[in-house]
């Protein structure tokens, strides 16, 4: 087992790990233990905070931190969890520059809102011509599944 | 408004140009000639990939991510089958792994050569420019004699590669190589040696080793500021564990170091080309894959600026999920923020193109005055010429 696993594990004893191959690490965690994990990966591991990643699944969101540790080649991605009715994260941007702009990527195309985030202002999509509750990336499953019916 | 702050200039780069591909608004706050802040607009051209990616089989998803960049249209489908490969569980047969580092190392050196050539033209010597654009010709013929495309090779499918590598292109291939690597030398040594050259990026738009952490950073924009990283190496891949080359660290993290980055890297990236082409090993150069297994995969290689990034979310139909995208420039560009800082506005152009980031803005920048234009792109550009022929003067 790597080390920064190990730490880890220590010091957040609740997480659920799974290892898709030595080198590709998931740790799942409560999202109110967000930022305590990631400083723990990036300022005491040093780890680089490769990119983050949000997905809209059929229960809630995903919100998916990848952090890269380049001395073995290992991606410890962090994973937590929000409902669809209090889609809400603490923002990894107010303390670590390399998290705010995914973080404002994922608040415009998932409508993710991000706490405490020092820019909120949406990065990609148009300043003129966009309506504000318009997320791209959110996927409509109950009419997915309708179509499949008919 | 207090008086300091009248005295704020604002020096708008963008938003659109008509040469680059993905047009960004650099916001430049100046005080006098001094770059006091930074602000970056971006989604001018966005195509919305992560969109379409999920609408896409797994053998149309390379031919969609190849298109994302013009310049390193093999480093985003190779990230994505690496991916779709460690989602899958499976592993591309050894031929085809060498493949995979040939193409990829061509396509370093292009674009380095591409990107030394343009940081010349920003500096006035023109002459750089010209030398390595045609010097990089000679490996576009040789993708064109490889896979028939001087560039959107279609190197790359989930399982493998599509084109081989046949034993009479070898010798052709090596002798390119064998050309480019001198030329390249002879290049690396005037630009080195030159003392303007070297007084015009000595020291101009400094990251330092900390911000370059802190803003993780990626490819040589990090190595330049001292950040010893390399996906090629750290996380191996294709077939980068197999041959002898080194990752160049420099510890200054000014211009000077990024340039003297790019192109020592050249001569590694030669390095791994020759010994690939020797040690081909005989076989098929794909395999099949049967089905993609509901999953995650993360897919990572070093693009000529940095680590290319995708992660693919599978729920076993024949398209993903999720695919998630991330290239080096929108870790590099952000890390201009502090890199601008305290620099001039003749450096800032410089200072902007030199974590290369696909395109280059300056001849379209335009500066207004309290609504009026002040300098149009060309005056930048004749901005940062005059520095250098004043540097010049010194030298005589």
């Amino acid at each position: 087992m790597s080390e920064s696993l190990k730490l880890f594990q220590e010091r957040f004893p609740d997480t659920m790990v799974f290892e898709k191959n030595p080198r590709r690490l998931y740790l799942t965690i409560l999202r109110e233990k967000l930022t305590a994990a990631a400083r723990f990966l990036h300022e005491e591991r040093g780890m680089r905070l490769s990119i983050a990643t949000g997905i809209d699944t059929r229960d809630g969101f995903e919100v998916l931190y990848h952090f890269s540790e380049d001395t073995t080649g290992i991606i410890y991605t962090i994973k937590v969890f929000a409902p669809k009715d209090d889609p809400r994260i603490e923002a990894q941007g107010s303390w670590f520059p390399a998290a705010q702009w995914i973080e404002r990527e994922m608040h415009e195309l998932l409508g993710i809102e991000f706490i405490g985030h020092p820019n909120p202002a949406p990065l990609l999509t148009s300043d003129t011509d966009w309506e504000p509750d318009r997320f791209p990336l959110r996927r409509d499953y109950e009419r997915r599944s309708e179509a499949h019916e008919r | 408004m207090s008086g300091e702050q009248k005295q704020r200039r604002i020096v708008p780069i963008g938003p659109y140009h008509p040469l680059q591909e993905e047009p960004e608004f650099f916001k430049l706050i100046v005080e006098g000639e001094t770059v006091v802040d930074l602000e970056i607009h971006l989604g001018y051209n966005h195509r919305g990939h992560e969109f379409i990616s999920p609408e896409l089989t797994y053998e149309q998803v390379p031919f969609l991510v190849e298109r994302i960049c013009g310049i390193c249209s093999n480093s985003h489908p190779l990230a994505a089958v690496l991916a779709i490969e460690d989602c899958a569980g499976i592993k591309p047969p050894p031929r085809a792994n060498y493949i995979r580092s040939i193409i990829h190392e061509l396509e370093r050196i292009h674009s380095h050569l591409l990107w030394v050539g343009l940081a010349g033209h920003f500096i006035g010597y023109n002459t750089v420019w010209m030398w390595a654009w045609r010097y990089r010709e000679h490996i576009l013929e040789v993708f064109e004699m490889i896979t028939g495309n001087r560039n959107h090779y279609a190197a790359n499918k989930p399982g493998g590669v599509r084109w081989d590598i046949k034993p009479e292109q070898i010798p052709q291939i090596e002798a390119v190589l064998d050309v480019v690597e001198k030329k390249t030398m002879m290049l690396t040594k005037a630009v080195l040696d030159d003392p303007v050259i070297r007084a015009r990026l000595e020291g101009v738009g400094i990251l330092t080793k900390e911000q370059a952490l802190h803003w993780s950073v990626v490819g040589p924009t990090a190595r330049a500021s001292g950040v010893d990283i390399d996906v090629r190496r750290d996380d191996p891949h294709a077939a980068y564990d197999q041959v002898p080359w080194n990752v160049i660290v420099l510890p200054e993290g000014d211009v000077f170091a990024k340039a003297k980055v790019r192109l020592l890297e050249i001569f590694e990236s030669v390095k791994i080309i020759r010994g690939c082409l020797k040690n081909l090993p005989d076989g098929p150069i794909d395999i099949r894959i049967d089905e993609v297994p509901p999953g995650e995969g993360i897919g990572r290689t070093e693009a000529p600026r940095g680590e290319v990034f995708h992660y693919i979310r599978s729920d076993g139909s024949n398209r993903p999920l999720r695919h998630k995208i991330r290239a080096p420039s929108y870790m590099n560009i952000a890390s201009n923020v502090v890199a601008v800082r305290g620099g001039s506005i003749a450096d800032a152009a410089l200072t902007l193109a030199a974590v290369d980031p696909c395109y280059c803005c300056t001849e379209r920048m335009a500066a207004f005055e309290n609504g009026k234009l002040k300098f149009t792109g060309n005056e930048l550009l004749r901005l940062s010429w005059e520095k250098t022929e004043k540097i010049r003067e010194r030298f005589k």
